[in-house]
Order: C-alpha cells, then sequence, then structure tokens
C-alpha cells in the first residue's frame, strides 16, 4: 500500500470514525469491545481501499464494522458479558432549565437505553442505522445486505417492540 | 390495504421512504381504522423520542489515534525491506514510540500475527488462575527464589523482574500452556489485583506495545530480546500500561548480546 492510499483513504475514511464506534458500541453492548472491532474494522476497509470503486463510502464502512462486529458476536457467544446491559452507553444529557421535565426526560432516555439494549441485534441495527445515524433505507439496505422492504418492515417492528417494552406513555408524551 | 400490510409500512411512511401512491394508501386507511391510527401516533411518539434521546456516539481520542498508527504501521510493513536495524536499536525505537508517541496497536490486530487467538488463551489462563487455589505453583515475593524455580522446568529461563519498588510486588511464579506450549505465568499484584505476566520466547522479537482489552480485563502485549510478554488484570488501564512499561525496559536491559 503506498503513502497516497494512505493519504486517500484518511481523508476519506477516516471521518466516519465516530459512525463506526457508533454502530460498533451498539451492536456489541460494550465499549472496550467496540473499540478493539472498529480498529479491526479499519484495518480491513484499508486491506481492500484498492478494490472500492466508488459508492457511498460511509455505507461500504459500515458494511465493514458491521461484519466485524458479527463475526465477533460469533466468536464471543459463550461470554456472559454479552448479554449484560451496559450503562455506558448514554450519549451526552441535554440540558434544560425545568428540573422536574429533566427528571422525566432522565428516566426516558434511560428506559429508552435499556429497551434498545434488549433489542435482538438484527432490530437494533436498523434502529441505530435510521434513528441515530441517520442512514436512508437504501443505506441500510446495503449495509445490511436486505432488500428495502425489509429495512421498511424491521423497522416497523423494532419500532414495535420499543413501544411495548415503555409501556409508561408519560414518559414519552411531548 | 389490510392493517397488516399497513403495520409493516409505518415505518416508511414516517421516514417519507414511501412514494406517493403508498403513502396515499397509508393515509387513507389511516382516516378510517382507529387502531392503525393509534398505532401510527405511538410510532411516531416512539420514533421521536429515540431520535430525541439518542445521539451518535463520539470515538475516543485513544482509537482515533490507534486507527491512525495502525494505518501507518501497514504501509511501512508493505514497503521493501532494507538493511535491518540491529535489535537495540529497533527495540528502542518501539518503546520510544509506544512510550513518546503514545499508541499502541490493538490486540485484536496483534493476536493475528501471534497465530490463533492467543488473546483469549492468555485471558482464560488468568481468569483460570483466578477461580481454583492455583494462582502459583511457587508462591514467594523473592525473585531470586522464583527464578531458579523455573529452572529444568522449561526449555528457557524467563525474566522475573523485581517491580517491588515500583509497588508491583511479587506473590510467585506457575507454569502455564499457551498455544499447547508450556510457558511462565509471574504473578504480581498490585493493591488488591492480580496481574498475570505471561513470559515466553518469539522468534519476532521487537513487536511494538500493544494493548486491548477482552472481557473487561486489561491486556498489555509487546516483545523484546527474544521473549514475548502479556500482562491481563482487572487492574485499570494506565497501571497496567505503567507496568507493561516497566517490563519492557527490564527486557531489553537484560538483553543477552548474541
Amino acid at each position: 500500500m503506498d503513502p497516497s492510499a494512505l493519504a486517500r483513504f484518511e481523508e476519506t475514511v477516516l471521518p466516519h470514525l465516530d459512525a463506526a464506534y457508533t454502530l460498533a458500541r451498539h451492536l456489541l453492548r460494550n465499549e472496550h469491545d467496540a473499540e478493539d472491532v472498529v480498529q479491526d474494522a479499519y484495518l480491513r476497509a484499508f486491506r481492500h481501499f484498492d478494490g472500492y470503486r466508488g459508492g457511498d463510502m460511509r455505507a461500504w464502512l459500515l458494511t465493514i464494522v458491521r461484519r466485524t462486529c458479527y463475526s465477533w458476536i460469533r466468536q464471543h457467544a459463550g461470554d456472559a458479558r454479552a448479554t449484560e446491559f451496559d450503562e455506558t452507553v448514554h450519549g451526552d444529557p441535554r440540558t434544560g432549565n425545568d428540573p422536574e421535565a429533566e427528571m422525566l426526560r432522565g428516566a426516558l432516555r434511560e428506559a429508552l437505553d435499556q429497551a434498545i439494549e434488549r433489542l435482538p441485534v438484527e432490530f437494533r441495527e436498523v434502529v441505530i442505522l435510521r434513528d441515530v445515524q441517520g442512514s436512508s433505507y437504501a443505506e441500510i439496505a446495503e449495509v445490511v445486505g436486505i432488500p428495502v422492504g425489509t429495512v421498511m418492515s424491521r423497522l416497523s417492528r423494532a419500532r414495535q417492540r420499543l413501544q411495548r417494552a415503555l409501556p409508561v406513555e408519560d414518559y414519552w408524551r411531548s | 390495504m389490510s392493517c397488516e400490510t399497513l403495520s409493516d409500512k409505518l415505518s416508511g411512511y414516517l421516514d417519507r421512504e414511501l412514494d406517493e401512491r403508498s403513502a396515499g394508501e397509508v393515509e387513507a386507511h389511516v382516516r378510517q381504522c382507529l387502531t392503525c391510527s393509534a398505532r401510527l401516533e405511538g410510532e411516531r411518539r416512539l420514533r421521536a423520542a429515540v431520535q430525541a434521546n439518542l445521539t451518535p456516539l463520539r470515538a475516543p481520542e485513544r482509537l482515533r489515534s490507534n486507527v491512525r498508527a495502525m494505518l501507518r504501521a501497514q504501509v511501512k510493513r508493505s514497503r521493501p525491506r532494507h538493511a535491518r536495524l540491529p535489535t537495540w536499536a529497533a527495540t528502542a525505537a518501539a518503546l520510544l514510540l509506544g512510550v513518546v508517541g503514545g499508541w499502541r496497536l490493538g490486540i485484536w490486530q496483534v493476536s493475528r500475527g501471534e497465530g490463533p487467538d492467543v488473546v483469549a488463551e492468555v485471558v482464560a489462563g488468568h481468569v483460570r488462575s483466578l477461580q481454583g487455589a492455583h494462582l502459583t505453583d511457587i508462591a514467594s515475593s523473592e525473585h531470586h527464589t522464583v527464578k531458579p524455580w523455573f529452572a529444568g522446568k522449561l526449555d528457557f529461563s524467563p525474566p522475573v523482574p523485581d517491580f517491588s519498588a515500583e509497588g508491583f510486588p511479587l506473590i510467585g511464579g506457575r507454569l502455564d500452556y499457551v498455544r499447547e506450549k508450556q510457558v511462565a505465568a509471574l504473578v504480581y499484584g498490585r493493591q488488591q489485583h492480580v496481574i498475570n505476566l505471561f513470559v515466553w520466547p518469539s522468534p519476532d522479537a521487537n513487536a511494538l506495545p500493544a494493548a486491548g482489552s477482552r472481557r473487561g480485563y486489561h491486556v498489555q502485549h509487546g516483545a523484546a530480546s527474544g521473549m514475548t510478554y502479556w500482562a491481563i488484570s482487572d487492574l485499570n488501564e494506565s497501571d497496567l500500561s505503567h507496568f507493561a512499561h516497566l517490563v519492557a525496559t527490564d527486557l531489553s536491559g537484560t538483553a543477552v548480546q548474541p
């Protein structure tokens, strides 16, 4: 691999590191594992960079990250920790002036985090890609390797599961 | 449109991913079906709540620098090799990079070079040593006692450095197996934490320091002077990194010149 390829790679693929980390962090539910896997995915991406033939760079990278996550999950299927809920997934809390609303918001955030962590991984990934990363259905279809119609129905089902896991309507009355 | 068909399209409708005709069908159905209308409202709220509460994460700085370092190492590796540096110079360079540059390779990457998942093996060895009553074969805080104990039990003489002054007292040593070979396992303490230091001879004598974690344990790896070492503990990352640095320095200092 020549240094000019490195420069191109750093310019086009490195900016998607946050997206890669977000996906891995939610799929693996652990920040250290996510770091390991993202680094490995970047190594794979770099080695296949010559074979990259245009298209959406982020989708290409996320496809590799997702595959690396899945092989990690398969390898560590027996680990007890794989089913534990890790609280540190929370993003930065938004701030506001109303303490009561803040408390409700905190409770909602926590309940949502837990509900998402407990979704089966094939539902979790479409929610993360769509609602956290803002991916289009076409991008999700490419990353996950399913038809757009399946993205749609899977996302609907994932959101219905989340609703059932969050029975307290008051929490999300805005 | 039936309720079932509609239920699969609610997301597409809310995310504006439906074509006009399908969107119109959803709207027409929802107007005359209370169940689906409630379902749509529920999904709308949930979607809004997820989008408002979950934000993309920021990759840790450490990961960013690790990825950059790894990429540069890849480029270097694929270049034609010139005259090899003397061992001590390569070791010094590796240490300098690791210490001054502050970057390390991920253990995932290293483990591939070392063969079939050596990381999993050393972590399993660490866990095993804490589970039973078999933490040490020889329990002693004296490295002059532990080092000779290995003589005759291994086909190499492992270094048994004394780090008690740095706050890592020796607890003892034991024989362990990694990749179907006998290796030296040295056990050190740090307050209530136990560190397993696995050592064995390795032809790839000057691997760059690497760090990572597996199953909640921190792992540090490196090699110098013909020995490869793996340090595993539930100790915090920076203390274990300090420990690994001591090991690396000790190993390169005790190098036997060929």
